[in-house]
């Protein structure tokens, strides 16, 4: 499996005056799911095309398999593709859209029969191998890409934004179904995309870019408890991370324009204090914690958003199950662990630690950060006048 | 008596087709079947009524030497000009679709020869053509060749007119196969780019089944050109010399305005437009079922 490992040295693309990608370097191993996360035109997809040979690079290399791939027709790389419009042809018909590529490397038609067959129980097309691209649905045309990057057997496969023409729930379909193959046939992949869901549920690793460099390299889990900056913190997650700009006060840093209490040391002043909206805790007024003001909520089904005001900002909480909370007067606190600071730049800072919002005697409660239930009971006779 | 929502829906769609169909009738139609019945009547002298012959126009049309010669001519000239004006419009277009400093000056040179009206280019071919002061035999006595009577020798000059032709019209049919190239996605170059397949094999397996729609059109727009303009014999040889560049239309121009035999220029027209019908007719159901329409 060693002619699948993908490497990149110093890859850096211009055009004219516009730095795309910006001299990033990654390794994938083979048998790995990587995805390239990012907002567009942050030099994703335009590092998966170099990876293809699509696109050529202004200086670095790209090994594959250990051979210097850099300056190599895309035919020459041994690898296949999956296009977000799925190019497929819309003359020929399925079968002759799977073995396409086959034909182009003259794999005899006997062999060439005995892989589509294969390939097309792989992905559920038998059925459909007479008809045309157009008498079929996104999600069979899909399938028909996946097929055609499958019967190559190469190694490695890129895939760029496949999901994104399709609808929500076929979506999460393919997602199981891209990983699942992926997976039974052990193939390296690399994934472009800018939903952070599809890179959290399908990636053993997420390289998270912005501006043509990379921002964060490392597994979803890292990525979403450990956010190398402030951007990588507001990608991951939905609702996003909260970011709250910290003031300096008389005991610490704040949060602007609530002077009490401090929750980082004063040195994290001009800095910004990350706490994820699901790790937010409501507590009574009278309690300890950071006041707030129940601006709205959001009911989702399993949990509701609760848009909070602190000082002159506003931030996000999720709380499972319904409430009805707007206009009341809250605390709020959130698990030391789960805050997360950034200096000035937005980069991650790891030599402070928040102070406590604990509440005193409460430790065991707070230990768990989902436990909406406990909270409720907690606020239950302030905050339910209506019940 | 009230109408009902559906006659007034009948009544308000054929007023929206009435202009056309007016226009159409007066100018296509009615044109037409008059043609059709004049070439079944001899006209009578001195005001006395014209007689019903029958086809006996159409038998002494095909015992006319001259028709059959200027239909021989027709067809070498369709043939001369059909393929080879798509062929050299679906080369230019693929040049100038690929990438290439300074394209859009090329496409506007492929272009000129098209806004050129007929009868200007066929002036300006006059002095590419003429035999001592022409720009071809300048440049054959240049290489110490003797120079060709380019239209005044009957066995070259139909081909003088092909070229000419070939010239004016390949740069029109090369914008439709411009438009087309345009409209096929480049990831399908991608995604076969990434399988290794040749440009060769890629363009026949690819775009020229994808331009078929394109070649289909343009190659009855070049069909009926073939037999539709004539402009160019006017100014470059009037059909001569001894018939050897005359063309269908052109001998319907003759004899309906220099011989004054309206009778027989019905009668060419009438098959000329039969011969048109049938291979239109042929082309549409033999090409439309090999033809992917997206």
């Amino acid at each position: 499996m060693s002619q699948s490992r993908i490497r990149l040295e110093r890859v850096t693309k211009r055009w004219d005056a516009t730095m795309a990608v910006d001299d990033i370097s990654f390794d994938v191993t083979p048998g790995q799911f990587v995805i390239l996360l990012g907002p567009s035109g942050c030099g994703k997809s335009t590092t998966l095309r170099m990876i293809a040979g699509l696109e050529e690079a202004t200086s670095g290399q790209i090994h594959i398999g250990g051979r210097d791939v850099t300056r190599l027709p895309p035919g020459d790389r041994g690898l296949s593709m999956v296009f977000q419009s799925y190019a497929l042809f819309p003359h020929l018909s399925v079968a002759d859209n799977i073995v396409f590529g086959l034909r182009s490397r003259k794999v005899p038609r006997q062999e060439q029969r005995q892989r589509l067959a294969k390939v097309a129980e792989l992905v559920d097309l038998t059925a459909y191998l007479d008809r045309k691209p157009a008498q079929l649905s996104g999600g069979q045309r899909q399938r028909v890409a996946l097929a055609r990057a499958v019967i190559s057997e190469h190694p490695i496969c890129l895939m760029d934004e496949p999901l994104s023409n399709l609808d929500a729930r076929l979506r999460s379909d393919m997602r199981r179904e891209i990983k699942a193959l992926q997976s039974r046939l052990n193939m390296t992949v690399v994934y472009v995309t800018h939903d952070q869901v599809e890179a959290m549920s399908m990636g053993d690793r997420v390289i998270l870019m912005q501006h043509g460099t990379i921002v964060q390299d490392g597994t979803p889990d890292e990525l979403y408890n450990r956010p190398a900056s402030a951007f990588a913190a507001s990608f991951i997650g939905s609702p996003a991370m909260n970011l709250l700009p910290l003031a300096a006060g008389e005991q610490g840093a704040v949060i602007q324009g609530e002077p009490t209490p401090p929750v980082a040391p004063l040195n994290a002043a001009g800095g910004q204090l990350g706490v994820r909206p699901e790790d937010i805790e409501l507590r009574p007024a009278s309690a300890f914690g950071v006041l707030a003001r129940v601006l709205s909520e959001e009911y989702l089904g399993a949990d509701t958003i609760v848009h909070l005001a602190i000082g002159e900002h506003t931030l996000r909480a999720r709380l499972t199950g319904k409430h009805a909370l707007a206009g009341q007067q809250c605390r709020i606190g959130w698990p030391t662990k789960a805050a997360h600071l950034f200096d000035a730049n937005g980069r991650r800072r790891d030599d402070l630690t928040p102070y406590s919002l604990d509440l005193p005697g409460a430790e065991s409660q707070l230990s768990s950060p989902l436990s909406g239930s406990s909270q409720t009971s907690l606020l239950a006779p302030q905050l339910y006048p209506q019940h | 008596m009230t109408l009902t929502a559906h006659r007034k829906m009948q009544l308000y769609g054929t007023l929206l087709l009435l202009p056309a169909a007016i226009l159409l009738t007066t100018f296509a139609y009615l044109p037409t079947i008059t043609t059709v019945i004049n070439s079944l009547f001899l006209p009578g002298f001195r005001g006395a009524p014209a007689e019903f012959v029958g086809v006996e126009n159409y038998q002494v049309l095909f015992d006319d030497p001259t028709f059959w010669k200027v239909a021989r001519n027709n067809l070498i000239y369709a043939l001369g000009t059909i393929p080879t004006s798509i062929a050299l419009a679906l080369v230019m277009a693929l040049f100038v679709n690929g990438k290439l400093r300074g394209r859009g000056f090329v496409r506007m040179a492929y272009f000129t020869p098209t806004i050129l009206p007929m009868i200007a280019a066929a002036n300006i071919w006059m002095f590419f053509y003429a035999p001592q002061i022409g720009l071809f035999n300048k440049l054959l006595g240049a290489l110490g060749l003797s120079g060709i009577n380019w239209l005044g020798d009957p066995s070259v000059a139909l081909g003088s007119v092909i070229v000419m032709s070939v010239w004016k019209e390949a740069g029109f049919f090369m914008i439709f196969y411009l438009a087309a190239l345009q409209g096929i996605p480049p990831e399908l170059k991608e995604a076969s780019d990434l399988e290794g397949t040749s440009r060769w094999s890629f363009f026949w397996r690819v775009t020229f089944p994808l331009l078929m729609p394109t070649t289909l059109f343009v190659l009855i727009n070049a069909l009926i050109n073939a037999v539709r303009v004539v402009d160019h014999l006017f100014i470059l040889t009037k059909g001569g010399p001894n018939n050897a560049t005359n063309l269908l239309l052109y001998y319907v121009y003759e004899n309906a305005f220099s011989f004054f035999d309206r009778t027989m220029a019905a009668t060419i027209t009438v098959v000329i437009l039969l011969v048109l019908a049938v291979v239109a007719t042929l082309k549409f159901t033999i090409l439309d079922r090999r033809t992917h329409y997206q």
